[in-house]
């Protein structure tokens, strides 16, 4: 009896098992981005920001030229690598704190020059690495570390949506929200992280996509009712969809 | 050798690139120089300044408390250097633009009218030239040819016609320079 | 050999980074060192280079990371209150071995202070102003032809040793015009294993997190490569020293004055001469402590002349170790010396 290989551990996933939590999608993201690579065949090819957050190890799991940011500062640093090569795909994965608090300036900046490199944002309403504080994209009454009582607008403001504000721009080529929360979404969300990527490849421009995703360990919840929170809770927040595809036919 | 200039006038008299052709000049003389220009936020129409040191040997500091010659062109520049330059020092005056008589008698003063002579000439803008060729003439601590021959240095894309003008600007002043 | 032009510091600077190779600029505006951003933003696009102006100094100083990781020359520039907003992205730097290249012109602090010359930044530059045990090298030149020597020795120590080098200069230094000689164009051929962009699976990272090993292995290589530096990168000049009975210590703008004064003070029959660091870090210690004992001998005094207040004077002090006494001249918040007072303070001194 012949046996046939109907699926295999991508190329670009390094054996080292991840330290991620049981059930957090950041191990969904990462498999979803070196399949990418993998089918794109850039592996010699792409650079890798990895951003301080839980995701700062990322080298570990996905093997490509990786180097690692300071807190908030992925955009820059890709800036820098993008314009020394530009022919190498530049991808920089980021949090929210990372992206939406202490990196504001350089993620709007790096969109609104337009930098020809794709953002990964994963958006888990919350820090992870630190131990559960309040994130930019916190919900209103969500609990956390640093909002025992729930998130007041009156004290910490509200939640910020990247797409929404990266879509006043006038650079950005590609913006969309997307989750990873069911089978069915994690697929499309690998077809618009091709997209993006592909846009990159083309010199098409910037291109941005917000993940919501799950922190199953700082929202106190099992990972199966952390996804059903992003359904439920989340998304009513964070609206998913296109914000913006440049290269969409008309 | 050693001499300390102070250029003075309003912003957009030129009185920047005026000091950088004088110590384009000196250098060209085989002379160290430094040329140090008053910065920040003066802009067009407020007061402006540069200092340019000329000396044999190795120039310690390009800033001047006390020059040995002023060179001003409106009158909150005299009123401004004349009481700090150096005892029997310079004051080398735009008369066009400074009618006051000079109070300080120590100073040997030397005169040129150098707005209205740019004027004539074709343009208020090089009366920084007239008064670099009076400078010229009254102190000879540069020669003529050497300004005219750093023109070109100190404007490496100014049109011929434009170079002509600032010649002439600079031959008038040495010209028509005159000492009381 | 190049004729000589008179240039203005900042000017000279950028022109003397653009032949010693570097074709990726990233800075934000700040005076007095606006000239070195305008000019690079014209010069570079001419040698197929990049110039961003940054949406901030950190961003600066990361887009540097970025572009060092893959090894290209690349370089910032600040002024005083930008540098503070760069020490986090120079211990980043530090802690992955990037061969960086930053300018700082200098100004009077603190706090926004003021536009004018200074050296307040002293301690800052040479001790790591950031987090960690590193260490910048740090140059400081006295004239135009000095930034454009050390701007180049920049980017070859950068490269030697992998790590971050800070040329510090001072507003006067940065406005003045001077007669220069530039080199010729440079042709850098950097052949690095360690960048990424070749698809080796490289990592820069300064992360280490398994505190009992690997965090301490990376600091003791650190630590391993700062001595080679201290060993291999002294600079220094001695002025009239060796008849000297007391010692000006001085670098930078400063150092200028002094020896102007020197000649004046030698000519009342004084015989005072100059040390003048110009690596800052590594400080040339041996070779002042050596003066020190000279000093000693005279029962003459080293004479620290800065425009700062007991920054230098530190390492002074570090180098001298007791041998002699030392006394300060100072000039805070942006003020220059002229030669009179530095020949006051002696010939008062004296008495």
């Amino acid at each position: 009896m012949t046996q046939k290989t109907l699926y295999s551990k991508p190329k670009s996933l390094t054996d080292k098992v991840m330290h991620y939590c049981p059930g957090c999608s950041h191990s969904v993201v990462h498999k979803l981005l070196a399949e990418i690579i993998d089918e794109f065949d850039i592996q010699k090819d792409a650079i890798f920001i990895a951003p301080v957050g839980c995701a700062v190890l990322l080298y570990d799991y996905i093997d490509c030229d990786t180097v690692e940011a300071s807190h908030g500062r992925a955009a820059a640093v890709a800036t820098g690598i993008k314009r020394v090569k530009p022919n190498k795909q530049v991808i920089s994965y980021q949090g929210d704190g990372d992206l939406l608090a202490i990196g504001m300036g350089e993620t709007l900046h790096a969109a609104n020059r337009g930098e020809n490199i794709t953002v990964v944002f994963i958006n888990n309403a919350i820090y992870g690495m630190t131990g559960g504080q309040m994130a930019p994209t916190t919900l209103v009454g969500q609990k956390t570390a640093t909002t025992a009582a729930g998130r007041k607008p009156s004290n910490e403001g509200y939640p910020i949506g990247a797409c929404e504000l990266i879509n006043t721009l006038q650079a950005p080529y590609f913006i969309e929200r997307c989750k990873v929360n069911d089978s069915k979404s994690i697929i499309k969300t690998k077809n618009i992280l091709k997209k993006a990527l592909k846009y990159q490849m083309e010199d098409k421009g910037y291109s941005f996509v917000e993940i919501l995703s799950n922190c199953p360990t700082n929202w106190g919840l099992s990972p199966k009712d952390s996804n059903k929170w992003i359904e439920d809770i989340m998304q009513k927040n964070f609206p998913i969809g296109n914000f913006r595809d440049n290269g969409k036919e008309a | 050798m050693l001499s300390k200039i102070i250029l003075a006038g309003f912003g957009g008299q030129g009185i920047i690139v005026a000091g950088k052709l004088l110590a384009s000049a000196a250098m060209k003389l085989g002379k160290n120089v430094t040329h140090f220009p008053s910065y920040g936020a003066e802009m067009r129409g407020g007061t402006c300044n540069c200092s340019v040191v000329i000396s044999d040997k190795q120039i310690s500091s390009p800033i001047i408390n006390e020059p040995d010659v002023a060179i001003v062109l409106n009158k909150p520049s005299k009123d401004k250097y004349e009481p700090k330059c150096k005892t029997n020092g310079m004051l080398i005056l735009n008369k066009s633009l400074i009618k006051d008589e000079t109070k300080r008698t120590d100073l040997k003063v030397g005169y040129i009218d150098a707005s209205e002579i740019a004027e004539r000439i074709g343009n208020s803008k090089v009366a920084n030239m007239v008064i670099l060729g009076a400078f010229a003439k009254i102190t000879s601590l540069v020669n003529i040819n050497s300004l005219i021959d750093s023109l070109k240095d100190v404007f490496p894309t100014m049109p011929d016609k434009l170079l002509d003008l600032n010649i002439k600007a600079l031959q008038e002043g040495f010209n028509l320079a005159y000492v009381i | 050999m190049e004729k000589v032009q008179l240039l203005k510091g900042n000017e000279a600077l950028a022109e003397a980074a653009v032949r010693a190779g570097c074709r990726y600029y990233f800075g934000y505006p700040i005076t007095p060192q606006n000239e070195i951003p305008a000019y690079m933003s014209k010069r570079l696009p001419e040698v197929g280079g990049v110039f961003i102006q940054a949406e901030s100094e950190t961003a600066s100083i990361n887009m540097v990371y970025g572009a060092c990781s893959c090894g290209a020359r690349a370089m910032t520039s600040s002024s005083s209150p930008g540098i503070s907003l760069m020490q986090e992205g120079l211990s980043y730097l530090a802690g992955a071995d990037l061969p960086a290249v930053v300018i700082n012109v200098m100004r009077g602090g603190p706090g926004l202070g003021n536009i004018s010359p200074s050296q307040a930044d002293y301690l800052q530059s040479v001790k790591g102003g950031g987090h960690g045990d590193y260490n910048l090298i740090v140059l400081a030149p006295y004239s135009v032809q000095e930034i454009v020597d050390l701007t180049i020795k920049c980017f070859d120590l950068a490269f030697k040793y992998r790590n971050p080098v800070m040329l510090i200069a001072d507003g006067m230094l940065g406005q003045m015009s001077e007669p220069v000689v530039l080199p010729k164009m440079i042709d850098v051929k950097d052949d690095l294993d360690w960048v990424v962009g070749n698809g080796n699976h490289a990592i820069i990272h300064s992360l280490y997190l398994n505190p009992e090993d690997m965090l301490e292995i990376h600091n003791a290589k650190l630590q391993k490569k700062y001595e080679a530096i201290k060993n291999e990168c002294i600079e220094f000049e001695k002025y009239l020293c060796d008849d000297a009975t007391s010692i000006f210590v001085s670098y930078g703008t400063p150092a200028r004055v002094c020896k102007a004064a020197i000649d004046e003070l030698r000519e009342k029959g004084i015989k005072v001469g100059l040390f003048r660091p110009i690596s800052l870090w590594p400080f040339p210690e041996k070779e002042l402590n050596e003066l020190a004992s000279q000093v000693a001998n005279h029962s003459g005094k080293v004479i620290v002349v800065e425009m700062a207040k007991n920054q230098l004077e530190q390492d002074v002090k570090l180098a001298v170790n007791g041998k002699c006494e030392i006394v300060a001249l100072n000039k805070l918040g942006g003020a220059i010396f002229n030669e009179t007072e530095i020949i006051d303070f002696v010939l008062k001194d004296r008495k």
